[in-house]
């Protein structure tokens, strides 16, 4: 096991410098820079600016002296936030983005599995297929429209909910970017559970179960609820990374001061070290939870064992 | 284990401010602020934003102020001296002057500060601001120290700066953020990061309390100011909404005072639910639509030019179009600002039907016609409003001579390139706001060579005459330059100005001492609570 995991943090490294590699060249290659405005500083002054931030040597010189800056654990200077380091902002954002994040993660599981579990019991019934239908819609209609079509319902016709962060304060805030972030994701855990449970529940150990006299409750809490979840468990990767960019957009069209929109600024600033800061922070963690999803894996699945 | 921290404290906090939604308006004596994007950094010298600039018209001061009508007026300077040549200037420093922590504020400190802006290693965005101060281009571009700065402190009280030509916006120069002194100590101690919460020492009305990026700055009065006796506002938050409409709701909710803006799509329901709530004033900026004058079509073609900017009907666009009191644009320097007049368009005096008749002779003239018409591109960076301009405009030039323009929207940046580098762009987008209540900020970017003048204009003429205005010490003879110099430019038509902006606010009526003006600044110290 500790092979294993070992064995996978180095083959993380090569991923992490190809991303990191692509992202350079990309922030770069988008026209304009991180002093545009209307007002354009003269010759010189706009000259000291980029040297400041060493904007005009030569891009493999300034990748590597990125890359050794990031082998120390530093994300360098924010070039627009002046003062502020890539780090600093990160660290500033980070726990609205994980909040909203885990927060939608968490309802996603928890109505995910319910639903999908619920549908596999009455399979054919109407409850199965409202779920089964809902469900599609939900995989189907990316955030973007599902943000504002809620906002216009519940925010500007029935004023049950704020708008947004800027509207408003407390847990109320939250509900509408929480639930918006989620949809998606339950949707498919829901699908996913349903189609598992159903399989699960054909298998010969639950028809023994069956015939010892247990009821359905105890069969699907006890016996089949477990293996039945190890596909939701090998798509929390996947989830995890629709969640961080399902966040870009939820956080920018709630105003929510996470990661995203952060990110959503800088690219827009060209602040190219907090791009590229936010970039490798998402990268490391889709990494990082991918690893720990093929652990747990191991540890629900006892057929599954890693050499 | 730090996340999960922050996260408590977060519902914490979230939960604490949900249960008490009474405890800001118990704190009755604290003004709140809407603000549009949040400041980049509220360090004086390396701040660019509008926005910053208005925190730290709060925060910091110059030797030179401006009151609530934003008329220039003594600072931390209570007065000063010109000599006869117009290149010395010895300001006087009020006595006892000191910073939020109480340290004594000496004249060096000011010296200090301009020295931190044009010193290289600073790379200020606004480092030319001081340009015409001795030594201050060569200080810049690296080749003398910033000690040679021509800006010296004899004694505690007095400051001299020596310019190498005669500036007469000086004075409205040393309002600007970027000549603001800094905290010497606190620059030693923490380096550039000293503008945060808990290390930010200020010489303005209030100092920094608290700072959430992207959310809230909260200030509060510094008792060793000046002038604390007349400040009424002991504390001011302001709270950065970058949706308009979510800082309407806001404002709707009682959380504000002032909005930084009014959303265009409200407008209307505005106006008519808040009267005279809502102030609507003419700004020192304009809206323009400029001409790559490096390629042709336009490069060589003045009736081409001129056609197009006499094809659309100002008046309308203002009327219909944006509708939020706008002005049509008939000059390059918009009306208001300080003993100017600007001249205006060759035929702003016409009515409309002569005006079309015109640039259809022009039109023709150029060479094109109804067998011939002009194809171009119109470039704007993607928003609402600057869509709904460009395709009322298209129309208008499509109504009146049958260009067929197209439009091509891009992001700022994008946009801001292409038009820099002159190859592809034809007709764009820009906008001018004026950084002080002079006409040498529009005037002096049409000047050759200067790097934002982005139509690539390039006059002689023009040029020379406003070197000529640049050697005036008479402030007529001087007007008199520059009003002869925007004629010129006005008849070459480099650009076509479309409306004055104006700035909207909606202002609760227990705000007092609020004045509309032309630069928008308004200092929290200058307002009171009812």
């Amino acid at each position: 096991m500790l092979r294993y995991t070992l064995f996978r943090i180095l083959g993380a490294i090569p991923t992490l410098l190809l991303v990191i590699a692509l992202a350079f060249m990309m922030v770069r290659a988008a026209p304009g820079g991180p002093f545009d405005a209307e007002y354009i500083p003269s010759t010189e002054v706009e000259k000291n600016l980029r040297d400041a931030y060493g904007l005009d040597d030569p891009l493999p010189q300034q990748f590597l002296t990125y890359l050794s800056g990031l082998l120390r654990g530093d994300l360098g200077p924010s070039i627009r936030q002046t003062g502020y380091s890539v780090a600093e902002l990160i660290g500033e954002a980070l726990p609205y983005s994980f909040l909203l994040g885990a927060t939608a993660m968490l309802l996603a599981l928890l109505l995910g599995v319910g639903a999908g579990t619920v549908a596999a019991l009455r399979q054919g019934s109407l409850l199965d297929r409202t779920i089964t239908g809902l469900s599609l819609t939900g995989i189907s209609i990316p955030v973007f429209v599902v943000a504002p079509v809620l906002v216009l319902l519940f925010a500007v016709k029935l004023q049950w909910l704020p708008a947004g962060w800027g509207s408003a304060r407390g847990a109320a805030t939250w509900v509408l970017p929480v639930v918006t972030l989620a949809l998606p994701q339950l949707a498919y855990v829901a699908r996913l559970m349903r189609a598992s449970m159903i399989d699960v529940l054909s298998s010969d150990f639950v028809r023994t179960a069956r015939a010892q006299g247990l009821g359905t409750a105890t069969i699907v809490r006890v016996h089949a609820l477990k293996p039945a979840m190890l596909p939701v468990i090998s798509y929390l990767g996947p989830a995890v990374a629709g969640i961080l960019t399902g966040s870009v957009v939820v956080e920018e069209v709630f105003g929510i001061p996470g990661l995203g929109e952060m990110f959503v600024r800088a690219a827009l600033n060209r602040d190219y070290t907090l791009v590229l800061g936010v970039v490798v922070f998402y990268a490391s963690l889709i990494v990082a939870l991918n690893l720990v999803v093929d652990i747990l894996y191991g540890v629900i699945d006892p057929r599954v064992r890693y050499r | 284990m730090r996340a999960i921290r922050s996260i408590a404290v977060l519902l914490g906090l979230s939960l604490l401010i949900s249960c008490s939604g009474g405890a800001d308006r118990a704190a009755e004596n604290t003004l709140h602020r809407g603000l549009q994007v949040g400041p980049e950094t509220l360090d004086p010298h390396r701040s660019r934003s509008t926005e910053a600039g208005e925190i730290l018209r709060d925060l910091g001061e110059g030797l030179v102020g401006y009151s609530p009508a934003a008329e220039l007026v003594p600072a931390a300077a209570e007065r000063w001296d010109v000599s006869e040549d117009g290149l010395i200037w010895t300001f006087h420093l009020r006595d006892g002057l000191r910073w939020s922590n109480g340290d004594a504020l000496p004249a060096g400190h000011f010296v200090a500060g301009m020295r931190r802006l044009v010193d290289p290693a600073t790379a200020a965005f606004y480092a030319d601001k001081l340009i015409d101060v001795e030594n201050a281009a060569a200080i810049v571009a690296g080749e003398l120290s910033p000690e040679e700065l021509g800006v010296e402190a004899p004694d505690d009280r007095t400051l001299v700066v020596r310019l190498e030509r005669p500036i007469p916006y000086l004075l409205k120069l040393l309002t600007h953020a970027s000549t603001f002194p800094v905290h010497p100590p606190s620059l030693a101690e923490h380096g550039d990061s000293f503008a945060r919460p808990g290390r930010f020492v200020s010489n303005g009305a209030y100092r920094l309390v608290d700072w959430v990026p992207a959310a809230l700055i909260s200030l509060e009065r510094n008792e060793y100011y000046w002038d604390n006796d007349t400040t009424a506002i002991d504390a001011v938050n302001y709270h950065v909404l970058v949706m308009s409409n979510a800082e309407l709701s806001r404002y709707r909710a009682g959380d504000l005072h002032i909005t930084a803006s009014v959303p265009p799509d409200a407008f209307q329901m505005v106006r008519e639910e808040y009267g005279d709530q809502l102030h609507v004033a003419p700004r020192l900026g304009v809206y323009f639509y400029g001409f790559n004058l490096a390629r042709p079509p336009f490069a060589d073609s003045l009736a081409l030019r001129e056609a197009l900017s006499m094809a659309v009907d100002r008046e309308q666009l203002v009327a219909s179009v944006t509708g939020r009191g706008e002005q049509p644009a008939w000059s390059w320097v918009p009306p208001g600002v300080d003993n100017y007049t600007p001249p205006r368009l060759g035929f702003a005096a016409l009515s409309k039907d002569e005006r079309e008749r015109l640039a259809r002779l022009r039109y023709k003239e150029a060479g094109y016609g109804p067998d011939k018409p002009l194809q171009i591109e119109l470039r704007y960076n993607t928003g609402d409003q600057h869509k709904k301009i460009a395709v009322a405009v298209q129309s208008m030039w499509r109504d009146v001579l049958g260009v067929e323009a197209t439009l091509v929207n891009e992001e700022f940046g994008v946009l801001l390139s292409n038009i820099r580098a002159a190859e592809i762009t034809q007709v764009f987008r820009s906008g001018w706001t004026g950084d002080y209540n002079d006409a040498h900020t529009f005037l002096d970017v049409m000047m050759g060579g200067n790097a934002s003048n982005l139509t690539g204009y390039a006059s002689e003429e023009y040029d020379q005459l406003m070197r000529r205005a640049a050697a005036q010490v008479d402030p007529d003879r001087r007007r008199l330059y520059m009003e002869e110099a925007e004629r010129v430019m006005l008849s070459d038509h480099p650009l076509i100005p479309l409306y004055v902006y104006v700035n909207k606010h909606l202002i609760r009526p227990e705000v007092v001492g609020w004045e509309d003006n032309v630069l928008d600044y308004h200092y929290s110290r200058h307002l009171s609570l009812e």
